[in-house]
């Protein structure tokens, strides 16, 4: 079985994290980047299937600049086989319809069983580039599950949505996305360090992907303004001497919220 | 000349398992109602529609297409996005607006993808200008405000449950008629089972878009405790919310988590109890109007940005804090 995962170079979301107030697009100068924990995640949900399953080929793919390249590299030292990176310089503040278009663009050029995504970044909070693959792929999209059953021609599991839990299901091929209920990611360690620098890792561009930025049928989202809200500042601390209780309640009502 | 106003602005409804409209609606058909005219849009299983279609127009559609289908309860997503398909095809609208929910999400991505519409996702305002219809969203936890449109065409534009305050008045007489959808033929998952979640009995507030907040983090130290939120929460007619180090612990179900893989807040009082105030927590609770924290740690980061802060045991101050409000009420 092949298995792609989709994973995001992020900005380390215990840092500051800014985005350039001319252009609105991410500094990635301004923070560490990191590869998103809900990547590890749908990473991990592939390496412990193949685990039991040694015919499985784990590749991790990622849409992101040229200087992501050892963020990926990362994925492979956790025990990813390979790796394709989709690098190109139109891209830089691609939306999420020509985000979807390259991944899925690069996903067939691949050949697929089944992707595996997060459900929602941290710094896009989209989560919306699943069901958007999926559908230009032409497969069931199952997102948001808070479990997975994955067998050799069908994968399954538990759907947390907004008013009910669902049990959902699909034959192959198919793209999921999974939510933080599903485990932590395994660490890479020595040894997979180092295999990693081995493993094959392909950078691809869009003009091999076939895929245009700017396209008289594809309409965009555009930002058109920008600003920074201004920090906010502590107010109030006081040490309980035995009435802190009251003096909340105090404080409640006097700013009518009580 | 269309049956449509020119400002039309289709909104997809959201429908519960059962077949009733979801109560956020009213929010979303708010929403359209600002940049134009509501088009409602209902999916449901057959002989639900005109409930539904009645139940819209009472939160102020004052057009409504039902779209009856068998599948909306054995397969995702897919009915749903046909239907959207067919309904903007029809209407050719300004805008389609669709919740920012799961099945929501899912929806508009189909259906952007498929027409090569642009995507504006979690949007907590929408405005129009000579141009055409703007998405505001809050980015990394509340830090930016960034502006969105298209390029051309309508945008589609999912829109945050609980941000939007607006509501259209209800409308007496609408049209009301069913649409014709043309099935795809994509493949969709199959919904096995539905467990729908049952309104709690309580007349506690939903979290997203409540206005008063009090939620509970790893202080509170058992599921047992966790009881001291709840009983604040209640005193003060607020919403229960968590840290997700109380979720993991078990304390309290997933869909409590605030933060930035958690719900967004932004209430007028935002109560945090036994929560040192991780950034990732901040990025969902920042943009409250009034915050207070109780923590025993005096250098807990939450009072950085703390209105009020006790330092201070939550087992004794929170307890003193319910008698004294009891007393005043
Ligand atoms: C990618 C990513 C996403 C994340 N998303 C979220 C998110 O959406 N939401 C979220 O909340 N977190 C999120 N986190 C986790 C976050 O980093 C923190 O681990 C979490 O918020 C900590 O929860 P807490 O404050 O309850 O626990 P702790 O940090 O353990 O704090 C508990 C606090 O309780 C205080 N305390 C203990 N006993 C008492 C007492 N009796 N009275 C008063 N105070 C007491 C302690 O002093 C302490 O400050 C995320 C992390 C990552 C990496
Ligand atoms: N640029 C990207 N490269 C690879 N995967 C991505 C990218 N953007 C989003 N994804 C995938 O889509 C999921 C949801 O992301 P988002 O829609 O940004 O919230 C992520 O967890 C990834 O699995």
């Amino acid at each position: 079985m092949k298995i792609i995962v989709l994973v995001k170079e992020v900005p380390d979301t215990y840092g500051d994290r800014k985005l350039s107030l001319e252009t609105g697009i991410a500094d990635r100068a301004a923070s560490e980047a990191v590869l998103d924990e809900i990547g590890e995640r749908s990473l991990e949900v592939a390496l412990s299937f193949a685990d039991e399953n040694p015919k499985t080929d784990v590749v991790v793919m990622s849409m992101s600049p040229e200087s992501s390249k050892a963020t990926i590299v990362k994925a492979l030292a956790m025990g990813a086989a390979s790796a394709v990176h989709i690098v190109d310089d139109t891209l830089s503040g691609a939306d999420l319809g020509l985000t979807a278009e390259a991944l899925a663009a690069a996903i067939s050029r691949a050949g697929f069983d089944l992707v595996i995504a997060g459900n929602q970044s941290t710094d896009g909070t989209g989560g919306v580039i699943p069901a958007m693959v999926a559908e230009l792929l032409e497969v069931p999209q199952l997102t948001a599950l808070r479990s997975v059953t994955i067998e050799p021609d069908s994968v399954g599991g538990v759907r947390v949505s907004d008013n009910a839990t669902l049990t959902v299901s699909s034959r192959l091929p198919a793209v999921i996305s999974v939510t933080e209920s599903l485990p932590d990611a395994r660490f890479a360690n020595f040894k997979g360090i180092l295999a990693a620098k081995k493993k094959p890792y392909e950078m691809i561009s869009l003009a091999e992907l076939g895929v245009q930025p700017d396209n008289a049928n594809s309409a965009r989202s555009i930002m058109v303004a920008v600003s920074e809200a201004p920090p906010r500042a502590g107010g109030v601390k006081i040490v309980d001497q035995g009435d802190a209780g009251e003096k909340i309640a105090e404080f409640l009502i006097a700013n009518r919220v009580a | 000349m269309s049956e449509f106003a020119e400002d039309s602005i289709v909104v997809l409804a959201e429908v519960t398992p059962s077949g009733e409209l979801a109560r956020n609606m009213a929010a979303l058909i708010g929403a359209a109602s600002l940049v134009g005219t509501p088009v409602v849009l209902v999916v449901t299983p057959p002989g639900a529609g005109a409930d539904v279609a009645r139940a819209a127009a009472q939160v102020g559609a004052a057009h409504v297409l039902v779209a009856e289908s068998a599948e909306v309860t054995t397969l995702l997503s897919v009915p749903a996005a046909d239907a959207l398909a067919a309904a903007a095809e029809l209407v050719q609208p300004d805008a389609i607006l669709v919740s920012n929910s799961i099945e929501g999400r899912d929806a508009a991505a189909r259906f952007a993808a498929r027409t090569r519409s642009a995507l504006c996702v979690d949007a907590i305002g929408v405005a129009r200008d000579d141009e055409g219809v703007l998405a505001s969203h809050s980015v990394y936890g509340g830090t930016y405000e960034v502006t969105s449109t298209a390029t051309f065409g309508a945008p589609v534009i999912t829109v945050r449950q609980g941000a939007i305050e607006a509501r259209a008045s209800a409308v007496a007489a609408p049209v009301i008629r069913s649409l014709e959808v043309a099935a795809s033929g994509r493949r969709a998952a199959s919904i096995d089972s539905i467990e729908e979640e049952t309104q709690s009995a309580t007349t506690r507030p939903e979290l997203r878009g409540a206005g008063k907040v009090v939620s509970g983090g790893r202080g509170l130290g058992s599921k047992e405790k966790f009881e001291l939120v709840d009983q604040l929460a209640d005193v003060l007619g607020a919403a229960v919310g968590a840290s997700r180090a109380a979720v993991d612990a078990g304390y309290v179900p997933q869909s409590y988590q605030v933060g930035q893989t958690g719900v967004s807040v932004s209430p007028q009082l935002y109560v945090a109890l036994g929560i040192s105030g991780a950034i990732q927590h901040r990025a969902g609770m920042q943009t409250a109007k009034t915050i207070v924290a109780i923590n025993r740690d005096e250098d807990a980061p939450i009072f950085e940005i703390a209105d009020f802060g006790v330092v201070g045991d939550v087992f004794t101050v929170v307890p003193q804090l319910i008698a004294a409000l009891r007393s005043r009420a």
